[in-house]
């Protein structure tokens, strides 16, 4: 009888040692009681990493940083397993794409691969907010600000008298929308246009940058990544709007405010995204998306400001 | 009013054969460790956990829906808590007792010999109940805990003084038993005086053949005496008896047997004792208490519930005491005072207390299994996944695994609940009304009580 019952404790134990061997178990938490564990794994290039992940508690998803694979979902006290195989080394960071609770954002892992990799490592390139010297922990108040909201539909009929040089990337990055007004109104090609006009011209020069696929895949990552604290309508009023306003004694930026986000030109949207860190929980999303997902978050977030054409 | 079961000779031999009771205990001690090993091992997500599912969910429904209510203390006829102590402190598992006991077999001391131990017990309990429940780890301490205490007590005093003084659960099953339309008794108490050694309590290690009685047509089988410590020959309520079916076994006159009757049956005569009615108070209490924080829509509250050991939960004790230990006995104590001063009865206001108690035991049954409804019948669906995939690991031995949640007949779960409860009410009364007729006082005020307290059972799951 007492051999019968320690026979049916100790299977489990067992047929779990024997099953385990090879793939690497991946238990998920909520950020504040321990993210994932192992939170740094070690593979090789070209060998295939067998994963078997699990939750310990909500349901959260497990996705690779700058890579195009689709999240695999990951469900308490149930199994997924994911098998990856890399073929550069490198460092890969895997995350959270589900909300899962305030820190989500903070629920990420590192893959360390190491191998024989022939192509030469590409240099990196920084950032253009830091080219520019933008300091990104500044104030940015816009010095102008339109009455009501430019549509970049009525600053189309203007956008034949526009000088080429504004339409250019670099332009547009560099520039923060207040300060393309005062450009725009100091010109003498311009000088016809009303203050309104101009704003239009504004907003089409900001809507020039983008295309109909990058708006809605910026659409996408807000509604996927930034929402849950700046809020659906990017009013800075999200589920977790309340948790930051405890954490950092103010609530997330409202995207709404044109006073502050005239003032704000791409390049240094784009170095508050990818660096984060401003002892606000604001995230650090460099690790995460790619440079064309960034700029196409961008150019979203002005759609809080601009009326833009889809 | 009751009919013999034990007349058939099939029933009577199957509850007399200790092979089928072994193989019971063995399936339920099996699953009892598997429980703990789940709590331990397995995943901390509880509805994916055999541990909480198995115990909170399965076992709790079959003990509360079924096993207190039909057949009073049926569970602990096959509960598997006891058994390892057991088998230590008699050397051996169907073997007959030896000539001298092997442990200490200390006697339980006489100012424990009472419920107020395991009252407090369950009090205990009860105030960690959130996270118990929720927490597979914790739930495997609980149950090993319990385990553990049950053997070292085998160990150290006589019997089952673990079930007897100590498990908590066995307070409120004991309590309740007394309602059940099942018990265990003797056929004819004069035998019983006229036999001299009390096998059935005092066990034997030979066949007792008594020669020359035209009474007996079979002798009685080898046998311990009672493990509950009560002498068969008294037994007049189901309270105490463990339906181990032991005295059937030793009976040497046949004189034992398990019956059938209407519900209720032993709450005609009112009860006696204050440490029974502060049972009822808390049980009452704790189910009341239960449906705010388990079901209600108060965060706040389950929060505090659940974070044993921060100041919102000891102000959350606070109240849960003082509602269990201060603020109902003292309403029912009010209700009894108005119907005793109306009466001008002789009897003390503290005899008067307990008699009209004995209202609260029906009443407290059916507060227990209208709350016990709302869980079991949405998170029914979890036992057949939890069967495949005990540990959350992925297994799936049954292929039910995956099975999606369902609830579970939850369309009638309302007007299920307001029939138990008005129902309950209605036996409440009843047994208050037969209480109050013992003693001479009109039972109107604690009705009045009763349908206080279940009006407010009502609000909190309506």
């Amino acid at each position: 009888m007492i051999s019968g019952v320690l026979i049916v404790l100790a299977a489990p134990l067992a047929a779990r040692a024997i099953g385990a061997s090879g793939t690497i178990e991946i238990h998920g938490r909520m950020a504040e009681t321990g993210g994932w564990s192992p939170s740094v794994i070690k593979a090789n290039t070209g060998t295939p990493l067998h994963l078997r992940l699990t939750s310990d508690d909500v349901m959260h998803s497990f996705a690779i940083g700058q890579n195009d694979a689709p999240p695999v979902d990951v469900l308490p006290g149930q199994m997924t397993e994911v098998t990856l195989t890399f073929d550069k080394p490198g460092t890969y960071i895997y995350y959270c794409t589900r909300w899962c609770g305030p820190n989500h954002w903070r629920m990420r892992g590192t893959i360390e691969v190491t191998g024989n990799d022939s192509t030469s490592p590409q240099p990196g390139t920084s950032p253009l907010y830091m080219k520019l010297n933008l300091d990104i922990d500044a104030a940015h108040p816009a010095s102008v600000t339109p009455i009501g909201i430019p549509d970049a539909q009525h600053g189309v009929e203007f956008s034949t008298l526009l000088p080429a040089s504004y339409l250019t990337p670099d332009y547009y990055r560099s520039h923060s929308p207040a300060q393309a007004y005062l450009d725009l109104s100091a010109d003498p090609a311009l000088s016809s246009l009303s203050g309104t006009d101009l704003w239009d011209l504004v907003a089409y020069l900001w809507q020039s940058n983008t295309t109909p696929e990058g708006l809605a895949e910026g659409q996408r990552l807000f509604a996927q990544n930034c929402a849950a604290c700046h809020g659906e309508t990017g009013g800075g009023n999200g589920v977790f709007s309340a948790y930051i306003k405890a954490l950092a004694g103010k609530t997330p930026v409202d995207f709404s405010d044109p006073a502050t986000r005239l003032g704000a030109a791409p390049a240094l949207l784009q170095g508050k995204i990818l660096r984060g860190g401003m002892g606000t929980g604001m995230p650090s999303w460099g690790p995460i998306l790619t440079d064309q997902e960034t700029w196409d978050l961008i150019g979203y977030l002005y759609t809080f400001q601009f009326k833009l054409s889809p | 009013m009751s009919f013999e079961i034990t007349r058939f000779p099939l029933i009577k031999s199957l509850l007399k054969n200790r092979w089928s009771q072994l193989l019971v205990w063995f399936v339920m001690l099996v699953g009892f460790l598997w429980a703990i090993m789940s709590g331990f091992a397995g995943t901390p997500v509880g509805n994916r956990n055999f541990g909480i599912v198995f115990v909170w969910i399965a076992w709790w429904a079959v003990l509360i829906l079924v096993a207190v209510p039909f057949f009073g203390r049926g569970w602990c006829a096959v509960c598997p808590i006891p058994l390892p102590g057991e088998w230590i402190q008699r050397g051996a598992i169907l073997e007959p007792p030896a000539k001298k006991p092997r442990w200490l077999n200390l006697r339980w001391p006489n100012k424990l010999r009472n419920i107020w131990l395991q009252n407090l017990i369950f009090t205990l309990v009860a105030l960690f109940s959130s996270v118990i429940l929720t927490t597979p780890k914790v739930t495997a301490i609980v149950l090993a805990a319990m385990f553990f205490l049950a053997i070292g007590m085998s160990m150290i005093f006589e019997r089952r003084t673990f079930c007897r003084y100590i498990c908590p659960v066995s307070g409120f099953i004991g309590l309740y038993a007394q309602a059940a339309p099942f018990e265990l008794r003797v056929k004819d108490k004069k035998v019983c005086l006229s036999c001299n050694d009390k096998p059935c309590y005092n066990g034997t290690s030979t066949l007792l053949q008594v020669q020359g009685d035209a009474r007996i047509n079979e002798g009685s089988q080898a046998g311990y005496g009672c493990p509950w410590d009560v002498f068969p020959g008294g037994l007049t309520k189901n309270t105490y008896c463990g339906l181990c079916m032991e005295c059937l076994r030793t009976c040497p006159y046949d004189n034992i047997a398990v019956n059938t009757r209407p519900f209720s049956a032993d709450l005609a005569k009112p009860s006696t004792r204050m440490d029974e009615a502060f049972k009822a108070f808390i049980m009452l209490g704790a189910a009341m208490i239960y449906c705010g924080v388990f079901l209600g829509p108060w965060g706040n509250l389950k929060l505090a519930a659940y974070s044993a050991g921060t100041l919102p939960w000891i102000e959350y004790t606070a109240v849960f005491l003082v509602f269990l230990f201060g603020l109902l006995p003292v309403l029912f104590l009010g209700a009894v005072w108005i119907g005793k001063t109306l009466a001008k009865a002789a009897i003390t206001l503290k005899k008067s207390f307990i008699a009209f108690a004995t209202a609260l035991v029906p009443l407290g049954l059916m507060f227990w299994i209208a709350f016990s409804l709302s869980f079991v019948m949405t998170n029914v669906a979890y036992i057949l996944s939890s069967l495949s995939d005990p540990f959350g690991w992925g297994w799936n031995l049954f292929g039910t695994a995956s099975l999606a949640w369902q609830p579970f007949l939850t369309t009638h779960l309302l007007p299920i609940q307001m029939l138990v409860l008005v129902g309950g009410l209605l036996w409440a009364g009843r047994t208050a009304q037969k209480a109050g007729a013992e003693i001479k006082i009109s039972p109107v005020p604690v009705i009045v009580f009763s349908t206080l307290a279940t009006l407010a059972m009502l609000g909190l799951l309506l």
